[in-house]
């Protein structure tokens, strides 16, 4: 009891996925009973400039919905970089995809690690995979979500006229583990 | 009874709730940020299930006066909306406390004054405890913490509602309504007929006359001898309520030398401000109202006599904290911690407070 909690960032721009990719990931958490929170921006940032949201994890009740420090944080946007990565707690993780970060993160008390997804969701042809591929990097680095619980999180979260796209979100989380280095 | 777990937001369980609580009505016009209640019922289709009426109207002002409507029919009604809607709700409001009709509105706070923010507040308690709209009248109010009491205040909301004919508030806010959490959904129980309604609730609604006095639903007493007449049978269901109806969850308050009291999502946040607390050898606990009117006043007297300090937490600048004060007397330092406009305070802004004001204070 208690050993598990993990406390969650992810912020970029809207249209990338963010809200989507924390609903996966909740709905991930709750395959494997943990408790969870998603807790999104709804504010005037929605409308054009960055979206975030917090996901909790854990295995006992969660106290605070919202966060002043994080485990993690999923950055994917120099708006949110400069934001969040004061907010990572000593020792957590940052993912970032490098494509429009002019200043990369600088802190060496956490771990970062790199996901170029972007380029490799252009090369693909697919955009929309963006998320779901970043979301497998994190999934490599922080494996108390399995990927058979990310996979049934992810089709949990999708309406059924949106299954058809499930193969190949699938085969973008198993790319993000796949493509993500350590920084 | 309970079955069902589902991850969802607060706004869209209000809708599941509503129609599993065996709602027969609801009228309502959107805002930020509760929008996805009606969006939800829309997408549920009720009227072709139970039979629920779901209705967007063309104000606010005409959604309350819906209500009033069907409440005065007997019916289970319901509305929702978000702190400027919930003002121009405030004569349907009183008009339903002096005609004693029963109904449930839910108020996802947001930041003001006037248009104000779209982002979380609690900056309607004063609005919700006190003067609702105009006359001598009380709300009976909810708050709730999560998305599950989202759903369980629902049902508690209708219980309230027609045991004292009486509209009933759950005050929730941004936060509660946007986020996302696992609840678990009971079984639905059925619309009432109107035989059900007279059985349980008593032959005051207008049902039809048959074989009976007429019934008059109404608020205006022309006549100040019965007015006063009303309003002694107003203030007799709220002395009633206050000791029948209050509600509050006590954490980590038995042993503590401190006490934030907080409610709804300010709650959650200084529950983990709680914890920290603890992490670092404070003995620090949280009161939780859970009703708002009835307030836990003797809960809080109780804790005054025993604590060296109380810290109010809440999202405005500084209301609920009027009635910690009231309740505590004079007897320990009750100090008030906030954000407001629309900013959410973090856990650890709160515990820094908790800090400054109180126990470094009396270090």
């Amino acid at each position: 009891m208690g050993t598990m909690k993990e406390e969650i960032i992810i912020a970029g721009f809207g249209g990338q996925g963010v809200l989507s990719m924390g609903k996966i990931l909740a709905y991930s958490g709750v395959m494997q009973d943990y408790e969870v929170s998603w807790m999104p921006s709804y504010g005037p940032e929605m409308r054009g400039g960055t979206a975030n949201v917090t996901v909790i994890l854990s295995d006992s009740p969660i106290s605070s919905p919202i966060a002043h420090d994080f485990d993690t944080a999923i950055l994917l946007n120099q708006q949110s970089m400069d934001k969040f990565e004061p907010m990572i707690k000593p020792g957590g993780l940052l993912i970032y995809d490098p494509n429009g970060i002019v200043h990369p993160p600088t802190r060496t008390d956490i771990d970062v690690y790199v996901l170029e997804a972007t380029e490799e969701c252009a090369r693909r042809g697919n955009t929309r995979l963006f998320n779901t591929m970043m979301l497998g990097g994190y999934l490599k680095v922080r494996p108390a979500i399995t990927v058979e619980s990310a996979f049934r999180g992810l089709k949990k979260s999708l309406p059924e006229r949106a299954w058809k796209s499930l193969p190949d979100n699938e085969a973008a989380i198993v790319s993000g583990m796949e493509l993500i280095r350590k920084s | 009874m309970k079955q069902e777990v589902r991850l969802m937001k607060g706004n869209e369980v209000i809708a599941e709730a509503a129609v599993r609580a065996g709602c027969d009505a609801y009228f309502g016009y959107p805002i930020t940020p509760q929008t996805e209640v009606i969006e939800t019922l829309m997408e549920m289709r009720p009227w072709e299930t139970t039979g629920m009426v779901v209705l967007q109207a063309e104000s606010e002002i005409a959604s309350i006066n819906m209500v009033y409507g069907a409440a005065a029919c007997g019916k289970k009604v319901m509305t929702s909306s978000s702190s400027p809607g919930i003002s121009l709700m405030g004569e349907g409001i009183s008009y339903m406390a002096g005609a004693e009709l029963p109904c449930v509105i839910l108020n996802v706070q947001r930041g003001g004054p006037g248009l104000g923010t779209i982002q979380p507040a609690q900056s309607d308690y004063f609005l919700a405890t006190k003067a609702g709209g105009h006359g001598d009248f009380r709300m009976l109010v909810l708050a709730p913490n999560s998305v599950q009491e989202m759903y369980d205040h629902v049902f508690l909301a209708f219980e309230l509602a027609f045991r004292y004919r009486n509209p009933v508030m759950i005050l929730s806010d941004g936060v509660i309504g946007q986020m996302m959490e696992k609840v678990e959904l009971s079984e639905a129980v059925g619309r009432l007929t109107d035989a059900e309604v007279l059985e349980r609730y008593g032959d005051w609604a207008l049902t039809g006359r048959h074989h009976r006095d007429r019934n008059i639903v109404t608020s205006v007493q022309l006549d100040p001898h019965i007015q006063e007449g009303v309003n002694n049978t107003l203030l007799g269901k709220y002395r009633r309520a206050e000791r029948e109806e209050v509600r509050y969850e006590s954490t980590d308050c038995d042993d503590a030398d401190y006490v934030i009291v907080a409610y709804g999502s300010s709650a959650r946040i200084s529950s983990k401000a709680v914890e920290m607390a603890r992490e670092e050898g404070h003995k620090v606990g949280l009161l939780r109202p859970i009703t708002l009117y009835p307030f836990p006043s003797a809960q809080i007297r109780e804790l005054a006599g025993r604590v060296k300090g109380i810290l109010t937490v809440e999202m405005s600048t500084g209301q609920m904290v009027e009635d910690v004060r009231l309740s505590a007397g004079c007897a320990v330092p009750v100090e008030y911690y906030g954000r407001y406009g629309g900013m959410i305070p973090t856990p650890g802004e709160v515990y820094q407070a908790l800090k400054s004001l109180l126990i470094e204070k009396q270090a």
